[in-house]
């Protein structure tokens, strides 16, 4: 257990480390992220009034889309080098790479949702702070369910040719009920009054999906990585 | 668990890409103090029979034996006794030397890495390059740090693909003498070269592939070209 959970950490770490040098992921999330809030907020709010729980639904279109291109880029980097292959060698349990690989994304997309957060609730009229804790909880568990699907296909599909586009078409059919629970759990959350309930819920709900996907995709993660 | 392991050996490995048949039957074997050379055309089945070897590919039949175990009942420690050089360097541009050799000794699990990655960085050359982003290195230089990084844990088995791509005149005398040094030591080492004249000074033995069969397996290196030209002549 050990070697696991330092394996990751170097992994994770790594990530990291190329990340805050190039910056190349953060950059390009960030910037298409924001790109897609404010092409939605030019569309649904009009003369100050916005369509109901478009605020919930435009942050998580967001989150998806932007979570897709971090998710291949992070890959396409060990196939550049061909890193992958040394890293497979580490001699830890191949599922290690897989924790390390997701950390290191669930950190960065948490960083573009620092951004993306008040910025919904600004273009929006949002009361997204209202109730800071049920929102953290549903941005994590979603985030962590949306990143634990797509870091195995991204994985997966690190060799194939066309990785670019099988990988949405295979992500986001099976995480449409992450994407769901975060739009339902955020617009309880934003409903006035507020359901906290309901919001509670999803949330639950959330936790299930992640519980489901990680204990998948470390099952399955050395045997699809093996060829 | 501590895996050592004498020998490797090849039985009836198999492997097939979708339809395509990259290896047919290959069964040899590597002994401790053996450098031998998988030789062979391009498309023979050469990187294919060492990402078997390194764990990476399962063959579709046959199967590879480390000493006494399988790569599935071995796992982990078998794959702390690889060391692996392929076509690429398998390096991370956006670190320095240093870090890259660092990264890849805690990887290993290995203690004192700073003094590991120092005594690396000297033996590649590269002492004073050592803060130095590897995106700024040239081909042979990242070729001599891949090297190290491959080296790094002391593997018992050692698998090289062209590893003399890209290194000049002093470097690839640096790298036979390597190589020797680690097979007098007990390791195994089993390199991938369309070099045959480099091959004749390095190897102990040569295994020649052809269109993913076993061709040949010449124990005397004198005689390698001769033996290549002799099984490539011949009618598959």
């Amino acid at each position: 257990m050990g070697r696991f959970v330092r394996t990751a950490w170097h992994i994770a770490r790594k990530d990291l480390t190329v990340e805050v040098r190039s910056r190349e992921i953060i950059a390009t999330t960030m910037f298409f992220a924001v790109s897609c809030v404010l092409v939605f907020a030019f569309a649904l709010v009009r003369e100050g009034r916005v369509v109901v729980d478009a605020a919930a639904g435009i942050l998580w279109i967001a989150i998806a889309f932007a979570g897709t291109l971090a998710l291949g880029r992070t890959f396409e980097r060990e196939r550049f080098g061909d890193t992958l292959r040394a890293l497979m060698l580490a001699p830890a349990d191949r599922p290690a790479i897989y924790v390390g690989k997701l950390a290191a994304i669930l950190a960065v997309l948490i960083a573009v949702e620092l951004l993306l957060v008040p910025l919904v609730a600004l273009l929006f009229q949002a009361s997204l702070f209202a109730h800071p804790l049920p929102l953290v909880l549903l941005l994590l568990l979603g985030t962590i369910g949306f990143a634990a699907v797509g870091t195995l296909f991204a994985a997966m599909l690190v060799r194939a040719r066309s990785r670019d586009v099988l990988l949405p078409v295979l992500l986001y059919p099976i995480t449409v009920p992450v994407i769901i629970a975060g739009v339902r759990g955020t617009a309880a959350l934003l409903a006035e009054p507020a359901d906290l309930a309901m919001g509670q819920f999803w949330i639950a709900l959330l936790a299930f999906f992640d519980v489901v996907f990680i204990v998948l995709s470390l099952w399955t993660f050395e045997p699809l990585m093996t060829e | 668990m501590t895996v050592i392991f004498d020998r490797l050996v090849f039985s009836d490995v198999t492997r097939h890409f979708e339809r395509r048949r990259a290896l047919s039957r290959v069964s040899f074997a590597c002994s401790a103090g053996e450098i031998v050379g998988l030789l062979g055309h391009n498309g023979a089945g050469k990187s294919t029979l060492l990402a078997i070897a390194a764990t990476l590919l399962r063959p579709s039949a046959g199967e590879v034996r480390y000493g006494e175990r399988t790569a599935d009942e071995g796992g982990a420690a078998i794959r702390a006794q690889l060391g692996l050089l392929g076509h690429e360097a398998q390096l991370y541009p956006e670190l320095t030397a240093a870090e890259n050799l660092a990264f890849f000794a805690r990887l290993q699990h290995l203690t004192d890495v700073t003094r590991r990655v120092r005594e690396a960085l000297d033996r590649a050359g590269l002492s004073d390059r050592a803060g130095d982003l590897v995106s700024g290195f040239s081909r042979g230089m990242r070729q001599r740090l891949a090297l190290e990084r491959t080296l790094l844990h002391a593997p018992r088995l050692l698998l090289l693909d062209e590893p003399f791509t890209g290194l000049d005149q002093a470097s690839t005398s640096a790298l036979v003498a390597r190589l020797a040094a680690i097979a007098r030591e007990g390791g195994i080492v089993l390199l991938a070269t369309h070099d045959l004249l480099l091959a004749e000074r390095v190897v102990t033995r040569a295994v020649i592939l052809a269109n993913g069969r076993l061709a040949g397996d010449v124990s005397d290196p004198a005689g390698l070209r001769a033996q290549y030209a002799r099984v490539h002549a011949e009618p598959a």
